[in-house]
């Protein structure tokens, strides 16, 4: 119809006529792909620490004196310091260091986290040290927001500072990612507000005396002056449901896990500055 | 209770230089409540001193007292100027009776 629309005739000009279907498809398929492909809201986004007030970022970057820090020593001594073995696998019982060498090794491993793994599905880097206490380590798991987790995830964060996350959307994560992606765009709780009410369409304004932030978890685990304490990415995930008053799923439950994956890659360009401090 | 004191190892002779100490403590105030009512109770560093050991002997060069206004993990710092050599000892102690300490050797040069 198209053709004869531009007075082209059947016979020699129904190779031009083919062709510019051929272009048109062509441009479809690809912006088919487009649509596949995810696309983030923030294309340069912005680190949470860039919205907070001259103090807390001069506490942030003070490397001595960032109170997370103190999690951070603790970690360091039972990096190099072997477990109890335990009676049920006393073959075990390695410190980190046995198997890793020296903590500076694990730069950029927190860049590939929340990952899937073969037999345990999606892990973050607190579910992968978990692993790591089990399988090699023969200990009882270290439960959310333990001084020792805490610590040991932000040691081991923080030797990729500066690195962007690099999580897989693709193939086995595909399905989480995208799990991730409708839970922050679902609205939710008494208050009727999805993540991206806040995070995305209110970003840099006032929430009363708080500057909302784009939601970035490049920071984490942070030490956050309201909890007067240092606390995991899931911890201020139930503070934001909280929030909006929602049901608080527990820390490290599929939904915050999917959520994570969502987040990391929606961070993804920005360097991580774990320890973080905030409000 | 772990700390982070966060001071010079060399500094010149008779120069003013920074010190800080980072304790690491709940500071619990005995106003907050659990979710089930209960009064949490109180859990507060009361004092934090640091004395200079040098040839010289012994003394306080700094003294705190906290209380139930100070957050967590209290940083405290002050300035002190050295003549010779020394270690800085840090003690501190809470309401419960516990109590720590940390030390910082300091070389002038």
């Amino acid at each position: 119809m198209w053709c004869r629309a531009l007075n082209l005739r059947f016979g020699d000009d129904l190779r031009l006529c083919a062709l510019t279907w051929l272009v048109v498809a062509a441009a479809m398929a690809v912006s088919l792909v487009q649509a596949q492909t995810p696309k983030r809201f923030f294309e340069s986004p912005k680190s949470g620490i860039s919205f907070a007030s001259e103090e807390i970022r001069k506490l942030q970057d003070d490397e001595l004196g960032n109170p997370a820090l103190l999690l951070v020593d603790q970690a360091r001594a039972l990096w190099s310091q072997a477990p109890l073995a335990s009676t049920s696998s006393p073959a075990k019982g390695k410190a980190c260091a046995e198997c890793h060498g020296k903590v500076e090794s694990m730069k950029g491993v927190a860049t590939r986290y929340p990952q899937v793994l073969e037999k345990h599905g999606l892990t973050n880097l607190e579910g992968r040290i978990n692993l790591c206490r089990a399988e090699q380590q023969g200990q009882a798991a270290w439960a959310y927001e333990t001084p020792q987790l805490l610590g040991m995830t932000a040691l081991i964060a923080s030797q990729s500072k500066g690195q962007s996350n690099q999580s897989s959307i693709e193939g086995s994560a595909k399905a989480s990612f995208e799990a991730g992606h409708n839970l922050y765009y679902e609205r939710m709780g008494q208050m009727n507000l999805s993540c991206a009410h806040c995070h995305e369409k209110s970003a840099g304004r006032r929430l009363l005396a708080e500057v909302i932030s784009q939601g970035h978890p490049n920071a984490y685990p942070i030490y956050r002056l309201e909890w007067q304490a240092t606390g995991s990415l899931h911890r201020r995930f139930r503070s934001c449901l909280n929030g909006v008053k929602a049901e608080l799923w527990p820390q490290g439950s599929p939904q915050f896990l999917n959520l994570e994956l969502f987040l990391a890659w929606r961070s993804q360009g920005l360097g991580i500055e774990t320890p973080g401090v905030r409000r | 209770m772990a700390a982070r004191v966060i001071a010079p190892s060399t500094v010149k002779k008779g120069e003013a230089f920074e010190v800080r100490i980072l304790v690491g403590h709940v500071m619990e105030n005995g106003f907050r409540r659990t979710e089930d009512g209960f009064r949490i109770p109180a859990k507060l560093v009361r004092t934090v001193f640091c004395r200079l050991v040098d040839a010289s002997g012994e003394r306080e060069v700094f003294r705190a007292e906290l209380s139930s206004g100070i957050a967590a993990n209290p940083l405290l710092q002050f300035r002190l100027r050295m003549q010779q050599s020394g270690e800085l000892k840090f003690n501190w102690s809470d309401s419960d009776g516990e109590s720590d300490q940390a030390q910082h050797r300091i070389d002038v040069v």
